[in-house]
């Protein structure tokens, strides 16, 4: 379609002419401006919403609302057209089979070997030896083998050495979808572990001797406790509605020797709502600080987060300061379960906390323990009531840890957020349908390629400079401060309003210290190049002269350019604020009005050259980068291509 | 840029010729310029009551005049306190301490001196205009907006030494009256009338900025908290008394002698020992105008202020180390 127009979001002013172009994977806009020609892609499966507005004077505004918090405003002249593109995309946007998933014709253009590789990239088997298993404790069970016994769970589950297959094939009946306790992090050092499982199916009074059994086996598991917790992750109002559905929470007389523990964390539905709340504040135009406050309050995000991370502190706290194992549950134990072990992981082992571990625990906890990426993040169209930004939260909560510990992670905030893209593109296999089971069906290791292999090859671009293996924040536990600590989560708008250019400034710390780093290692490998050369040469004595003019030229060579640091950006509209301001009575004949005194026409570039360094920046605190830069596979959301004057917040 | 104290237009609409010619010197023929008045349009109307007042459009035809009200005086010191008191308690739920936050207004003071403060700046570097800035007196909010204006626009004042000099000019000899301001701060149960943190709530912008620049400072965090501790109690003459009338020698109200009894501040900070703890090891010369966002979602709560004493800044200090010798071993 033609003559569309593309809207900076927050300014209606600005817009950018073009061509608007619909493919089976993806939805392109091209700009009309012949020296830039400026493309803006956008996945269908990134599609979260798309709403048809009232046709104005201008046109038909159709508006796209992603699931990775990119919002394209379109001006489409005729109002066919505009029909048209939005029954297509409302199709496109809503697969009913895999085959139609861009995972299955994205090609990256390399052989059966390297996708293979691919896969193998992060293993499980070797993970699972890392932490020591099997051992005297801990042994691996074939008992799902064929997925008998629980289907959303994986072919080799990792149980106690005591656990027999009838105690576990029992203990699976008492559990809800079949979910028992099964191990997911194990400490060498004092042997406590963490299992997870889902809700007992005990009613208000039903027992099971196998269950029971499978718990002891558990607590025989580490012999430096007599006693385990269990953590139920909901908040004990819903815990104990669920009894009157035949389901329902331990209860600490059956069992022996646990000690029962509610961390309510709320439920699917609520998260949904509450990012929803969260993205409207977002959508806000010119927010007064008030206006902000309140609705980020209001929407209780911050609040969950909190919630999450401190399930993780208690559990991480129980197995590193008490020794003492722990199962966690939820209510079918992929959701809130998975959260709060791969957060109680992540600050017990750090191991972790770099970039291979990081994919490793996403493998175990969310991938084989049978998270529903479909379900979760609508791979396929599907019930609405099941989407939730699950995992979100944990990369949230991953962001929160990064800010109090800027030395303690091996990847930075870019990484995360080309994670959190990628659940929701179906660009790769990794995130495809609800379990192990499915995706072994589907064969989709060997029709789709590996988000591992991709980040692990692009990985200079996701490190921290700040990380050291050898620095203190690197060794042992993490302990976040438990209290006061409100004030320690905050909003992250690197990733909910990652799109919007005007809120980050261009200087990127990170890369910056990257680059640093980078370019000491050069110049003391070059430094010992010279030196074994300068000793070579005082041994032979060769012609001093030509010595001395090859080290200058290789001195110039490595001059790092700080000109990278000198970008200002262009001024937003400061005079939006008026409205905040009760004073102004339209009656005085000597006041000016000056909303509009500085209009963004008046800005137009006289601004020197900023395309050099296009990305985002961080402060003082957030030692992270916020624009991607990993090739075609994400939006251009950074502006350095371009005049920088496309990026404005104005009223 | 300029700045001035209100006109004394009073209830019956005063001229002062003088007053017309200065400013009409600094305009060009046909150029126009603008007034910042940091006072309501209401406020400064009802000015007039008191003697004070607005330069009339007729008389100051080519000055424009532009209303950004800013919080001063007692409201700002409650709202400082508010903040205080909210850091400190340990009791708010994470349910409430946004709006906790929310209703202590500081945040939006910061936004506001921002805001004010870059749409000085953008008068004069994209309207190539001239600026007057006044509030009622021209010891507060007027020296936050000129102050602020300048750290946006000159590369000069963000430097260690430079910056130095923004506060001598803009802020001591310019005559904000240390002495009534920065006197018991948030804690004292005296409530005294002219007690504000007009000067804190310009650090906390400049912070700000540090942290969306933070390439762009010569300075680090450190050195504004340093500026905080002594403005209110210091071991140097630099932030005593009310103006220069106070400090100089040989004038009648002279009231303690600064440069003959006692220590410039500067002096001490810019010894190289001292000075090395105050530089931002990212620090590289910024030629360019360095534009904020004033969105809420970039201006933060100054954490290392306010919570200073309240959560261990240790890993956030280990950090800079790294940065530090990130830097230093390049």
């Amino acid at each position: 379609v033609e003559n569309v127009r593309l809207l900076d979001r927050l300014s209606s002013r600005k817009a950018a002419l073009g061509t608007l172009y619909l493919t089976a994977t993806h939805v392109i806009f091209v700009e009309n401006v012949s020296e830039t020609r400026k493309e803006t892609w956008v996945l269908h499966s990134q599609i979260s919403s798309i709403e048809k507005q009232a046709t104005t004077a201008t046109g038909c505004p159709l508006l796209i609302r992603c699931k990775n918090f990119q919002v394209i405003q379109l001006v489409i002249p005729q109002e066919r057209d505009c029909h048209d593109v939005y029954i297509s995309l409302i199709r496109l946007a809503r697969p009913v089979k895999y085959e139609e998933l861009y995972c299955f014709s994205f090609n990256p253009k390399l052989d059966k070997e390297e996708r293979e590789q691919g896969w193998k990239l992060v293993d499980l088997n070797e993970e699972y030896k890392r932490m020591g298993i099997p051992n005297n404790y801990w042994q691996i069970s074939d008992v799902n083998r064929d997925y008998g016994v629980c289907d959303s769970y994986p072919t080799e589950v990792y149980v106690p050495k005591s656990a027999t297959a009838h105690i576990i094939v029992g203990s699976s009946k008492f559990r809800s979808r079949r979910r028992f306790p099964a191990l997911s992090y194990y400490c060498k050092d004092n042997n406590a572990s963490i299992c997870r499982s889902s809700q007992p199916l005990s009613g208000f009074s039903a027992r099971c001797l196998e269950d029971e059994q499978m718990l002891q086996a558990i607590r025989k598991a580490n012999p430096g406790s007599d006693f385990i917790y269990v953590v139920d992750t909901r908040p004990k109002l819903n815990a104990m509605a669920n009894r009157a559905a035949g389901k329902g929470y331990e209860n600490e007389d059956n069992y022996s020797n646990i000690k029962f523990q509610f961390i309510g964390i709320e439920n699917i539905h609520v998260m949904r709502n509450s990012l929803q709340k969260m993205l409207e504040v977002c959508e806000l135009k010119s927010p007064s600080m008030s206006d902000f406050l309140w609705g980020l309050e209001n929407s209780g995000w911050l609040k969950h987060i909190k919630a999450i991370m401190d399930a993780g502190i208690f559990i991480a706290k129980a197995v590193a300061e008490e020794g003492v194992s722990v199962l966690v549950h939820c209510s079918d134990g992929w959701d809130r379960t998975a959260q709060v072990c791969s957060v109680a992981s992540l600050l017990l082992d750090p191991y972790y906390r770099t970039m291979k571990g990081f994919m490793v625990l996403i493998e175990k906890d969310w991938v084989s323990f049978g998270h529903k990426f479909n379900h979760r993040y609508g791979n396929l169209d599907g019930d609405p009531k099941e989407i939730s930004p699950v995992i979100d939260q944990f990369i949230e909560c991953v962001w929160q840890l990064m800010e109090q510990f800027p030395c303690a992670f091996e990847f930075n905030e870019r990484f995360l957020i080309h994670i959190q893209h990628h659940i929701y593109s179906c660009q790769f296999g990794n995130f495809l349908c609800n379990s192990q089971k499915e995706r072994k069906e589907l064969k989709i290791q060997e029709r789709t390629y590996s988000l591992w292999a991709h980040l692990w090859k692009n990985r200079a671009d996701y490190l921290n400079p700040l990380y050291r293996p050898d620095h203190s924040q690197t060794q042992g536990t993490l302990r976040p401060q438990m209290a006061p600590c409100n004030f320690l989560y905050k909003f992250w708008s690197g990733m909910y309003n990652r799109f919007e250019k005007g809120l980050h400034p261009r200087q990127s710390v990170t890369d910056y210290l990257m680059a640093v780093k980078e370019e000491t290692q050069q110049l003391e490998e070059e430094l010992e190049v010279l030196g074994e050369r300068l000793a070579n040469l005082q041994k032979s004595q060769l012609n001093d002269n030509k010595v001395k003019s090859k080290q200058q030229d290789q001195s110039k060579q490595l001059g790092l350019s700080t000109s990278n640091n000198s970008l200002a950006n262009t001024p937003q509209e400061y005079s939006s604020d008026l409205k905040s301001f009760p004073s102004r009575s339209p009656s005085q004949g000597d006041e000016e009005d000056s909303a509009l005194i500085l209009t963004q026409d008046n800005l137009k570039s006289s601004d020197p050259d900023l395309s050099a360094n296009s990305d985002q920046e961080s402060g003082v605190e957030d030692l992270s980068c916020r624009s991607p830069s990993g090739g075609g596979c994400l939006p251009s959301e950074d502006s350095g291509k371009d005049s920088d004057e496309a990026v404005f917040l104005a009223v | 840029m300029l700045r001035s104290s209100q006109p004394l237009t009073g209830p019956n609409r005063k001229r002062c010729r003088e007053d017309e010619m200065l400013l009409g010197t600094v305009l060009d023929e046909g150029e126009r310029g603008f007034i910042i008045d940091t006072r309501s349009a209401q406020a400064a109307k009802q000015a007039r009551m008191t003697g004070g007042g607005t330069e009339p459009k007729s008389s100051y035809p080519q000055w424009r005049r532009l209303h950004r009200p800013l919080e001063r005086g007692r409201p700002l010191q409650e709202s400082f306190i508010k903040l205080v008191e909210a850091c400190n308690d340990t009791s708010i739920n994470m349910d409430r301490w946004l709006s906790r936050l929310e209703s202590c207004r500081w945040l939006s003071h910061v936004k506001a001196a921002l805001s004010t403060a870059c749409l000085a700046a953008q008068c004069m570097d994209r309207e190539e205009a001239s600026v007057l800035v006044h509030g009622a007196e021209g010891t507060d909010t007027t020296l936050l907006v000129t102050a602020l204006a300048q750290v946006i626009l000159d590369p000069s004042c963000r430097t260690l030494v430079g910056f130095q000099g923004l506060l001598e000019r803009e802020w001591i000899e310019a005559g904000h009256p240390f002495h009534l301001r920065c006197a018991r701060s948030a804690y004292s149960h005296a409530r005294l009338k002219q007690e504000a943190p007009l000067f804190l709530l310009f650090l906390d912008c400049v912070w700000q900025l540090s942290r969306q620049f933070p390439f762009s400072l010569e300075f680090d965090e450190r050195l504004l908290l340093t500026l905080f501790d002594n403005a209110y109690a210091s071991a140097y003459g630099t932030f005593l008394c009310n103006n220069e009338k106070e400090r100089q020698v040989g004038t009648p109200r002279c009231l303690c002698k600064v440069k003959e009894s006692t220590h410039s501040l500067w002096a001490w900070l810019n010894q190289p020992e001292e000075e090395k703890k105050y530089l931002n090891p990212l620090y590289s010369h910024n030629a360019l105008v360095i534009w904020p966002s004033v969105e809420p979602q970039s201006i933060q709560l100054w954490q290392g202020l306010f919570f200073r004493w309240i959560r261990s800044s240790q890993y956030l200090d280990e950090a800079w180390a790294e940065i530090q010798q990130l830097v230093e071993g390049n």
